[in-house]
């Protein structure tokens, strides 16, 4: 047998799950359909975003939700140059970890710039959210950040 | 994705998170040439050298003497029903209709059985010992895999002795 009749094949194992999300992270999700996003009030006063359902120190239950952002600053990233397939950009971005302004903890999300070269950690971005007729209720409702001023 | 959210105007309260694993498969020789008989609408299996037994389909090599296993061996169309299971319970993604039969069919002349589907007979029907035969697609439908066995249909003839499948329970 010559190796063009061995067989090859695409071959895909795929579960599809669907979780509950609970009352503070729906509301986040809620939030980011709305095109805006939550934290949450931590028993120390903290404002917490992502949200969690409980006080990451003191487990207690977590507070009224606030909005915060859209702007932020970089608190550290790290380039991908070569996206792969299941990456939220097929072109070249950031991760990111981002302190939203009235937030007291960094998001991980991404950062949309046009090279490593244009960005620095301290660097203020701002949120850019898919248009309203394609968000889900989900976290990639926001499409990533962009630098303030729209450098890109 | 969207469907399994919640609807447009009210809290979300679900997410869906599917999870996925994209694989680059290869069958390998021996099993490559099994998925190409069935593209010819046949079953190709292969005989090991030192135990003389008959693997359909075949790993290329024999589990008992660990050996390859270089004979070829075409194989008919029928075969016995070894045991088998009624399917009554739907589940996610699920093909066929229920209540069906899943069975373990072990071709004549072969010493090694694999699962089938049964139609062509109601579900109670079904038993051990049963002859049954493999219904193709159209010729022009013939492709490299099971898919090409639309399903199995008894055949009509009288049970197969137990003791003919007794071994490969």
């Amino acid at each position: 047998m010559t190796d063009s009749e061995v067989l090859h094949a695409e071959h895909r194992l795929e579960y599809p799950y669907s979780r509950s999300t609970g009352p503070v992270i729906g509301a986040f999700l809620t939030g980011l359909r709305e095109g805006r996003l939550l934290g949450a009030t931590g028993s120390d006063g903290r404002i917490i975003v992502p949200p969690t359902e409980y006080d990451p120190i003191t487990s207690d239950d977590v507070g009224e939700l606030v909005e915060v952002g859209p702007g932020g600053v970089i608190e550290s990233w790290a380039w991908v140059a070569e996206p792969l397939r299941k990456h939220p950009h097929q072109t070249p971005f950031a991760w990111a970890l981002v302190t939203l302004d009235g937030a007291d903890t960094a998001l991980l999300h991404t950062v949309i710039a046009p090279g490593p070269d244009a960005l620095a950690t301290g660097d203020r971005v701002t949120a850019r959210f898919r248009p309203e007729a394609e968000r889900i209720g989900s976290m990639s409702d926001l499409e990533g950040f962009v630098p303030e001023g729209g450098a890109s | 994705m969207a469907d399994e959210q919640t609807d447009a105007a009210g809290p979300v309260t679900m997410l869906a998170t599917p999870i996925r694993l994209d694989f680059e498969f290869t069958p390998g020789i021996a099993q490559s040439k099994f998925l190409r008989g069935l593209e010819r609408g046949e079953f190709l299996g292969q005989r090991c050298g030192t135990c003389g037994k008959v693997y359909v389909p075949s790993r290329g090599t024999c589990p008992t003497d660990g050996v390859p296993t270089t004979e070829d061996v075409l194989l008919g169309n029928s075969g016995t029903v070894t045991t088998f299971c009624v399917v009554n319970v739907p589940f996610a993604g699920q093909s066929i209709e229920i209540p069906y039969i899943c069975a373990q069919i072990l071709l004549d002349g072969a010493n090694l059985s694999f699962m089938g589907l049964i139609q062509e007979i109601p579900t109670d029907q079904i038993r051990m010992g049963m002859r049954v035969e493999a219904v193709w697609v159209d010729e022009s439908e013939l492709i490299p895999s099971l898919a090409s066995v639309r399903y199995f249909r008894p055949t009509g003839e009288p049970d197969a002795d137990y003791d003919t499948y007794k071994e490969y329970l």
